[in-house]
């Protein structure tokens, strides 16, 4: 076992003891919140090491562990890392660290918050990098409890039907994965002889064509699949559990929740793509439209929103369906968006969380209307608010221009060309929610920063301490960073990233396949062999127009060596 | 001299069977030399000698399979392991069984040999494939629960559960006997497996009789575990009898009938044209009558006795889906199942049993507030079995039961049932999670202290063994699978 091995199934587990230190070793508020941050950013730091050390060039996964668990029925410990994962790892223990951070000392029953939060952890961490289906959705499960009680325990308003709606949609979504998962496992004994939840060993199948032959089940799998994870995104029509966990949560729950809904676009790229090549072809237009209306919905309900949290519930439902438009215009610019939307999203969303969440805690409500003229009284906490913003409205040079912008050149892409059916007017009227988004956030800002001041009667209006927004001035540093040098965090994912699109675009035999570790993705736009190909109607696709304009590379044809 | 052929016989196939049998003897002894005072030794000795044939069960597991004392008896894999979860769940049962008794006030010893001759009824059901042997299995299975449920004799409602039990028991024994007779008179014989060769040899007359005879015992043995529409019993009688007997009824007695059903499906597979379509819609009905009413109830024991109602639908879809294709579908779904089941519900039934005081018992949901306060241990014990019996982790054990049901279902081309049952547990999701919200997030009444009132150590030890087969079987999946796996 090698070092990266080791370490990453440590930091999957490594949670586990910091609630266990947390547990046994604080003596007041004081001490659990410092055993539990250095906790967080060990985590952070090992995930960050791990990220770093992966070979980018390469698609297949790497550190992979692989145990036998359960041999009869082929299920298997087995996880790993690669482009696709290694950021969203990192995503969550940064999320980790900022809710642990965040915590107020007079929280009630602290030790048990961060234990529910580090299960959190261990949970998101294990199914970012499970790599076989069981594995998977035992840890994407494992999300659903201490959620359930972060927000019924701890959290305000009409918590234990929101804690309950939380749970109740993502089971409901996630119970017709599982049969999913079943009916995959029964076609793999169809085919082969046996049960198989393997990732890697059920993409080669479905990479030499063989897993489906003679199945006309795959489209019926592929929704069961993707239902967990359209709900878990969220996506529109399954999105209403947002908004009230949004409102009802207390702060860390939209912290970790702005981690844990990349579990369901994340699903749809690590298992939906690669093992259902045919239906994602087929069904990819139904599927961007549902994008679509999921940013327009989510933008427009924002905007009628009376309550800033709510406002970010809904803000999240339109910033994710950015992540799906670009992840099933299936076009390389588009799907490499996708996967820096997501990271986009966190960053940017857990910014205004935090500030909407400190006035909450300190006035006591978070209506719009119930401030006003915050920016005389609170200079700072109104630039760093005003910074937030900026990133969550996609402003050039923060990392949310560059997930939507790049998302979208993707969703333009294939419309143009006409790939998988997909229409341009998905791209154009989802570019009429990066306007959206400017009125929403805009108009909150004004109402609570500028105007009449409302609350007369409240607290003194004292200025946050610059040094209580450490965690704020580190994500927004990090929004700058991510928007001025994209690369940086989209140059590791686009071998994986390729690979997936490859795994769902082209032929049967010409897929590549994970289990086969001499083949390797080109990302020079040169090559001419294995030239994408439309699958349905069999022409070659040829470069479009729209080459060019973007900010990574982009090869429209990929090479793919047998 | 007369010649009679005494059939060659194998003890040790009997052997977990009378170990357990003679403890209750001695258990009875040992009450009638005892002063009433103290039940320690019998409990004592009724946990040793389910141990014994526990441990007795696992060394056969070894042993080929085999049929004796002329065809009734049967050990395979499956006889072995379902006799195995009945006894686990005795003992689990009857951990607890001595706080809560003492609690409540019944201070009759009785309870213990007639808990052990329950088991054996249970054990007896899963041993054999001889009709006549099942139903005497079932009826000293029955007769020891009809005195159980209503053991707790100044209780008006443990009376009444007691005499519904057993007017709908003895109803169902009818019905099983009615369909029995039937089957014999087409069969010639009391062994399920001539159902097969009699059908395919059968004349129109003889085909007729065995439908009606299978349909008959379907719904003697609908009644023991309880599916929709014959299930009117279960939720009055859950409710009236003392706890730690309905923790029993619910997992063993269940079990007994689900090895039943499983012997009898797979027998009249050649009728499944008849049985698939009837079971089907017994299955979803179950599956969501079960889960639906179970969202009006307030009392825990109610809510638990609709919930053990709608996780018979789900076995069944498993039984259904082995008796499609006995050779492909294996047992391992079924007893995974059943053991899961048996572990989470005696579980959660332990932590009802707290609430009993002076001879009485409280079980409103809001008999549960301020539990976490109380005792951490079984509060947090009851969000793991609530878990398991949503399928969602830290419940582990019970997401793969689910995972396994689908996968038999998806085999057996029963997609539909499969996603019934996944709608069907999405409306359960909200009574069980409701549970763990009183235990542990609802605010207590006003004024009261937050009391630490620990339960009873054996109470909590219930608990704690509970949750860790709970927990361990799904660590342990394939040793567990490989023990089941017919040889």
């Amino acid at each position: 076992m090698t070092l990266e091995q080791f370490l990453l199934n440590f930091t999957i587990f490594h949670p586990l003891l910091g609630a266990a230190a947390v547990a046994l070793l604080a003596r007041d508020a004081k001490q659990s919140k410092n055993i539990g941050t250095v906790v967080s950013l060990v985590t952070l730091a090992l995930t960050v090491f791990l990220a770093a050390r992966l070979n980018a060039t390469q698609f297949q996964l790497q550190f992979v562990t692989s145990v036998d668990w359960v041999s009869a029925l082929g299920i298997r410990y087995a996880v790993g890392l690669d482009g696709t994962n290694a950021w969203l790892v990192v995503l969550s223990s940064l999320m980790t660290l900022v809710a642990v951070s965040t915590t107020r000392d007079d929280t009630k029953n602290l030790k048990g918050f961060y234990a529910l939060i580090f299960a959190l952890q261990t949970a998101m961490l294990g199914a970012f990098t499970a790599l076989d289906l069981v594995l998977f959705f035992t840890f994407f499960e494992l999300t659903l409890l201490p959620m359930y009680f972060l927000i019924n325990f701890w959290g305000t308003g009409n918590a234990r039907k929101t804690a309950a709606k939380f749970l109740i949609f993502t089971f409901a979504g996630s119970v017709f994965t599982l049969i999913g998962i079943a009916g995959l496992a029964i076609t793999h004994r169809n085919v082969a002889g046996s049960l198989e939840f393997g990732l890697i060993e059920l993409q080669s199948m479905v990479a030499n064509g063989k897993l489906w032959v003679g199945s006309e089940s795959q489209t019926v799998l592929f929704w069961l699949f993707a239902l967990g994870f359209l709900v878990k995104a969220p996506c529109f029509p399954f999105h209403s559990w947002i908004g009230d966990t949004y409102e009802d949560s207390p702060k860390a729950g939209p912290i970790l929740s702005s981690a844990m809904v990349k579990l369901g676009s994340y699903g749809l790229l690590r298992f939906c793509l690669p093992l259902f090549p045919e239906a994602v072809q087929s069904q990819a237009p139904i599927l961007i439209g549902l994008a679509t209306v999921s940013i327009l919905y989510g933008a427009i309900a924002a905007i009628a929103q009376t309550d800033m949290r709510r406002l970010m519930g809904y803000s999240t439902l339109s910033h994710m369906g950015f992540v799906l438009l670009g992840i099933f215009s299936l076009s390389y610019v588009g799907m490499v968006g996708a996967a820096f939307q997501q990271l986009a999203h966190g960053v940017t969303t857990a910014i205004l969380v935090v500030l909407v969440w400190h006035l909450l805690e300190q006035y006591g409500t978070a209506k719009l209307d119930a401030f006003g003229g915050l920016k005389a009284k609170m200079p700072i906490f109104s630039l760093l608010f005003f910074l937030g913003l900026l990133g969550n409205v996609g402003l050039p040079g923060t990392m949310g221009f560059v997930g939507e912008f790049t998302a979208l050149m993707g969703a333009f892409e294939s419309g143009a060309r006409g790939t998988f059916g997909i229409s341009v007017g998905f791209a154009a009227a989802a570019g009429a929610g990066v306007v959206l988004a400017a009125v929403y956030l805009l108009v909150m800002y004004q109402k609570v920063f500028y105007g009449p001041e409302r609350l007369q009667e409240g607290p003194d209006w004292t200025d946050v301490r610059a040094a209580s927004m450490v965690p704020v001035f580190g994500l927004i540093g990090l929004m700058f960073v991510g928007g001025l040098y994209s690369t940086v965090f989209t140059a590791p994912t686009e071998a994986s990233t390729q690979a997936i699109r490859l795994m769902a675009t082209s032929l049967p035999t010409q897929r590549p396949s994970l289990s086969n570790p001499d083949q390797k993705i080109d990302l020079e736009p040169t090559a001419q062999q294995g030239a994408l190909v439309d699958t349905r109607t069999g022409t070659v696709i040829t470069p479009g127009r729209l080459r060019g304009y973007v900010v990574a590379p982009v090869p429209t044809v990929a090479e793919v060596n047998p | 001299m007369i010649n009679f052929p005494i059939p060659a016989t194998d003890w040790s196939l009997l052997l977990p069977i009378a170990m357990v049998a003679l403890t209750g003897i001695f258990a009875l002894i040992i009450e009638m030399v005892q002063p009433k005072r103290d039940n320690g030794p019998i409990v004592a000795i009724s946990l040793f000698g389910l141990l014994l044939a526990a441990i007795q069960l696992g060394i056969q597991f070894q042993a080929p399979e085999t049929v004796s004392f002329a065809g009734t008896v049967r050990r395979d894999a499956f006889s072995l392991a379902m006799q195995l979860v009945i006894v686990l769940g005795s003992m689990a049962t009857i951990l607890f069984s001595d706080a809560y008794l003492r609690a409540k006030k019944i201070p009759f010893a009785e309870f213990y040999p007639l808990m052990l001759w329950s088991t054996v009824g249970g054990m007896l059901m899963c041993a054999s494939t001889n009709l006549l042997v099942i139903f005497v299995g079932l009826e000293i299975l029955s007769i020891s629960l009809y005195v159980l449920a209503g053991i707790s004799r100044n209780e008006a409602k443990s009376e009444e559960s007691a005499m519904k039990y057993f007017l709908l028991g003895a109803f169902a024994s009818g019905f099983l006997l009615f369909g029995v007779a039937q089957l014999y008179g087409a069969t010639g014989s009391l062994d399920l497996n001539q159902i097969s060769p009699a059908w395919q040899t059968g004349d129109v007359n003889v085909r007729t009789l065995l439908v009606f005879g299978l349909g008959l015992l379907l719904i003697g043995m609908g009644f023991k575990a309880s599916f929709f529409p014959f299930h009117q019993w279960t939720p009055d009688v859950y409710q009236g009898a003392p706890t730690n007997v309905t923790a029993f009824m619910a997992t063993a007695g269940k079990t007994a009938a689900f090895a039943v059903l499983y012997r009898l499906l797979e027998a009249s597979r050649d009728l499944s044209a008849f049985w698939v379509p009837a079971l089907g819609v017994i299955a979803a009905l179950t599956m969501l009558y079960g889960n639906i009413v179970a969202l009006q109830q307030t009392d825990v024991k109610r809510i638990l006795g609709y919930s053990s109602i709608s996780h018979a639908g789900y076995i069944l879809v498993a039984l259904m889906a082995h008796g499609l294709m006995p050779d492909k579908i294996g047992p391992q779904t079924v007893v995974y199942y059943a053991l899961t089941y048996t572990f989470t519900t005696v579980g959660s039934f332990a932590v009802v049993a707290l609430s009993a005081r002076d001879s009485g018992e409280s079980t409103e949901l809001a008999d549960l507030r301020g539990l976490l306060q109380r005792d951490p241990i079984s509060a947090v014990s009851l969000v793991v079995f609530m878990s398991a019996l949503i399928g969602i982790p830290p419940g582990f054990s019970g997401l793969f039961g689910k995972l396994f049901i689908f996968q038999d279902a998806v085999a057996a081309g029963l997609l539909p049932l499969a996603l019934v049952l996944a709608v069907s547990s999405i409306v359960s999701v909200s009574y069980y999670l409701n549970i763990a919200y009183q235990a542990v997030v609802a605010p207590r009444e006003e004024g009261s202290e937050p009391v630490r009132v620990p339960a009873p150590g054996t109470i909590q030890a219930a608990c704690a063994v509970c949750v860790f087969v709970v927990v361990a079987a799904a660590i342990a999946i394939t040793p567990i699978t490989n023990l089941i796996a017919p040889k």
